[in-house]
């Protein structure tokens, strides 16, 4: 067991964990933040996906070791106050069916329109391939996300 | 039990739904500035006219959701029911999800039946307490009721006067309950809810993380447990060593669970060692160290693609006639033009986004749990039953389901959790990893089948022979129940549709030697495949367009009666009066799904469209599939439905049924296989077991709803029958390569 410090939703957060656990774990367990799910435990669902300095990771296989000084965001932190815009667009299209997925699927949304703002279906697709929907929201996901790159219009 | 509105006394609503009406004191002195506009009235009144509504006296409106979200819309549709007839502002209206309780009538939220069973019920339990209101409304204003109108969240009358729902709480409570022939339900022309777009309850909740699943329900003191379950079904453990596990950090207990041998009650967990923990990864590395020799038992040699052969072989012999006309056997031998073709389909595991997982709370000997359960009465009495506690001394409170697709109808993980609470004394939460969850799940059955259709010379068919084999879910738990059910066999074998004059529908015996259950659609997958297939091997063999082939089969429009055809004949538990099977509904999806698709138009190069169409859980399903195939890798443009599901109840979520049905149906043709080896299941993670990806699923999906006021019929399974067919036939056009075989390989 070792004391972590680290940078959460812009707030210096302290656990004390074993230093290989995943930070998905650290987040559910010692934090009580259960927005970030748990699908497989081998960083092949994105379904706890965060942000590790802008970048999207899979959670589930991030040990606490590795943070240092980077910065994490969560589902819970991507929004200072209502929605974000990617948030929004989903409520739009209504895009979740049972919602489990949905947290990693916005992440990873998020963090390609950070770096994209009018990506086609080509960067759709490779941005969004690591998180699996088993209830099959992927065409509502590929609006939303074309949708929140026109700045919340539909794009008809 | 079909027309019941179950009723209930104020005290024990309150007590089940944890709901008060204290602190409501804002808002009365306001309500009251207008005379002839009285909204509000005592606070602390309750209006529940039944188990699922209460009315308090600040005008909020709860709905007990009673069936489980997993992503059908259930918990939002069900209620816009009672809302509808109830004349509600949605706004003000708070659903509550139900416990685990039989005052609900039937939790099972399974076979598609949700809106089916209790679309009369809900409407009866909303229009009854409009009635009440009114009534109320009219004894204060001392005019007659039928002056008064309930509009809106309110009661007005033809002199502008208004009352609102809260106002009238308690008085319409002290009412009696009318008698049904005096409650009138709304005309559909006067719905505000039923046939229009309405988003689900928990939309923000989900999109910000704060939905509740699972294992999302803080519990206080709560430790982790996991499970090493025996690898073959009906295995226990032989031997085992706890210590190493025990010296990991943070790691509290190891003990061991019985394992029930095989066959297997559906209710009952495997059995193993527990690991329980501080938290999750502690526990994580405690299984992983636990040393344990394991007995296979009596499913330790089973091969299950060597299985499949097994049962092919009986599929190409006659088996046991299960439906019978003419003479099929002589009929087929004197026919000029035949297609014969077998199909084979593979196990597959659900991997609901969720993994089973529950969390309970034993003390004082009470049991508390938390689950995603489908079904929390089953829940409910196995825990009981498993503990020897009376089933009031259980509660079961349902979270939403991340995904359930039949698996989480099974109470086995919900029982597993509530022994480890009781034996190692903590509050549990247990979690299954997706290792668990594809290696212990109750999978599809795979299956083997034979179909010959013979036709005379001028192309008119005039045979059909199906023979089916495959491992009944009832063989799980019963040996003797190898013979396919009557009700898995109705799911595409004994209602073949089509005007045939020689028909033997066979089936034979299998034995699940791993446990086998439903998962969504279940005996359809393979059927409506099959048949799907070979459907479309006899248009070609006729030499017409594979559409109107399905048109010509059918006949003349009627309602079949199946029910002479086979006693084995199910309707989805219905009456074949009230839920005909009807050959001109059935006509009329496959006509507007040519339409919609533009069904025979030029197609860009390489890309090409398939057909079929089915009929599951009384809904009536047509499909086409546009595919083209590119860089080796097949691609799908655009899938067209149509479906004609009675009345819509929420058409938008019946849309996103059919569009996540397109890619369940996707993964099922391209992508998903279980098998298993000397008894243990050979994949274990997304890696493994691959399922649709945003790049494999559709780019578009377009559904048109049939228009109808017919009784409403399923939505969440119907949309994955018809599709693998429809691709596969889709396929055959630029492969020139029949598809006999789940998953299609290129």
């Amino acid at each position: 067991m070792s004391a972590f410090k680290f940078n959460l939703n812009q707030k210096e957060v302290e656990v004390d964990v074993a230093d290989d656990t995943p930070l998905l774990w650290v987040l559910r367990d010692n934090l009580g933040m259960t927005g970030t799910k748990f699908g497989c435990g081998k960083a092949l669902c994105g379904a706890c996906t965060v942000h590790l300095d802008g970048e999207p990771v899979r959670s589930c296989t991030l040990p606490i070791s590795a943070i240092g000084q980077k910065k994490i965001t969560t589902i819970e932190g991507i929004a200072e106050g209502g929605l974000h815009p990617v948030q929004q667009s989903w409520i739009q299209e209504d895009v979740p069916q049972c919602g489990y997925c949905q947290s990693g699927q916005i992440m990873s949304a998020v963090a390609l329109l950070n770096k994209n703002n009018n990506p086609t279906d080509d960067d759709i697709d490779q941005a969004m391939e690591g998180n699996i929907c088993r209830c099959g929201t992927y065409v509502r996901i590929r609006r939303a996300i074309k949708r929140a790159a026109k700045g919340g219009t539909h794009e008809g | 039990m079909k027309d019941k509105i179950f009723k209930i006394d104020r005290r024990t609503f309150l007590k089940t739904t944890s709901i008060s009406a204290t602190g409501l004191l804002l808002g009365m002195q306001f309500s009251c500035t207008n005379t002839s506009k009285k909204l509000m009235g005592d606070p602390t009144a309750n209006f529940s006219p039944n188990v699922y509504l209460n009315i308090n006296g600040s005008g909020e409106v709860t709905i007990i959701a009673h069936r489980s979200e997993m992503g059908t819309g259930i918990k939002t549709s069900l209620p816009l029911v009672l809302a509808d007839e109830l004349e509600v502002d949605w706004e003000k209206v708070k659903v509550v999800q139900a416990v685990g309780d039989a005052k609900y009538g039937d939790q099972n939220t399974d076979g598609s039946y949700s809106v089916r069973m209790f679309y009369p019920i809900m409407r009866q339990a909303g229009a009854t307490a409009r009635t009440m209101l009114e009534q109320a409304a009219a004894n204060e204003w001392k005019i007659d009721v039928k002056e008064c109108k309930a509009k809106n969240h309110e009661v007005v009358n033809s002199n502008g006067d208004v009352l609102g729902f809260g106002y009238l709480a308690d008085k319409a409570a002290l009412l009696p309950l009318p008698e049904a022939q005096d409650v009138i339900l709304k005309s559909p022309e006067d719905f505000k809810f039923i046939g229009k777009k309405t988003s689900i309850v928990d939309l923000e909740d989900i999109v910000t993380g704060k939905a509740v699943f699972g294992l999302d329900t803080r519990l206080e003191g709560a430790k982790v447990a996991l499970v090493k379950r025996p690898p073959v079904a009906g295995g226990k453990i032989k031997s085992y060593k706890g210590e190493a596990a025990m010296q990991i950090p943070g790691v509290q207990k190891v003990f061991t669970l019985e394992s029930p041998g095989f066959p297997i009650p559906l209710d009952s967990p495997l059995g193993g060692v527990v690991v329980v923990a501080d938290n999750t990864w502690a526990a994580m590395k405690g299984r992983d160290a636990l040393e344990i020799i394991w007995e296979k038992g009596v499913n330790g040699n089973y091969d299950s693609t060597a299985y499949i052969e097994t049962m092919m072989s009986k599929a190409k012999v006659s088996g046991k006639v299960r439906r019978g006309q003419g003479d099929a056997t002589n009929a087929l031998k004197a026919s000029s033009k035949k297609v014969k073709a077998d199909f084979r389909v593979h196990h597959l595991s659900h991997a609901p986004m969720e993994t089973p997982c529950a969390m309970a709370h034993f003390k004082e000997g009470k049991m508390e749990i938390w689950a995603p359960t489908q079904e929390p009465q089953w829940a409910r009495s196995a825990v009981a039953g498993a503990l020897s506690l009376d089933e009031k001394d259980v509660r079961v409170n349902v979270t939403l389901l991340g995904g359930g697709f039949g698996r989480k109808s099974k109470p086995d993980y919900v029982v597993e959790a509530a022994r480890i609470a009781k034996e190692s004394g903590f509050p549990i939460k247990l979690l299954w990893t997706r290792e668990d969850d594809i290696q212990h799940d109750y999978y599809h059955a795979n299956c083997a089948q034979h179909i010959s259709v013979g036709m005379d010379e001028s192309g008119k068919v005039n045979t059909w022979v199906h023979r089916t084999v495959f491992p009944s879910i009832g063989s799980t738990s019963n040996a003797k129940a190898n013979e396919p059910s009557g009700s898995e066999l109705s799911q595409g074998v004994l209602d073949m549709p089509y005007d045939i004059p020689n028909v033997s529908c066979e089936s034979n015996n299998a034995n699940a030697q791993v446990r086998v259950g439903w998962l969504r659609s279940v005996a359809n997958i393979n059927h409506a495949f099959a048949i799907g297939c070979t459907l479309d091997e006899v248009a070609e063999k006729r030499g017409v367009d594979p559409a109107q082939n399905l048109l010509d089969l059918l006949g003349s429009d009627r309602n079949i009666d199946m029910a002479s055809y086979s006693k084995d004949f199910w309707n989805y538990s219905e009456k074949l009066e009230e839920f005909p099977w009807s050959t001109a509904r059935f006509r009329n999806v496959i006509e507007e799904v040519k339409r919609i698709s533009g069904w025979g138009k030029e197609m860009p190069d390489g890309s090409t469209m398939g057909i079929a169409a089915h009929r599951s859980f009384l809904s009536y399903v047509a499909c086409v599939v546009e595919v083209k195939v590119e860089n080796g890798k097949i691609k799908i443009p655009k899938v067209y439905y149509a479906v004609d599901c009675g009345v819509a109840v929420n058409p938008e979520r019946i849309k996103a049924q059919f569009e996540g049905g397109a890619v369940f149906g996707g993964s099922i043709a391209l992508k998903s296989k279980i098998t298993l080896k000397n008894g243990a299941v050979q994949q274990s993670n997304f890696d493994d077991y691959q399922v649709a990806r945003i790049t494999d699923a559709p780019l578009e999906t377009e559904v048109y709803i049939v228009p109808s006021n017919e009784k409403p019929t399923g939505a969440g399974e119907p949309p994955v029958p018809p599709f693998a067919p429809a691709l596969s036939n889709a396929m055959y056009r630029i492969t020139g390569k029949r598809i006999r075989q789940l998953p299609i390989t290129l």
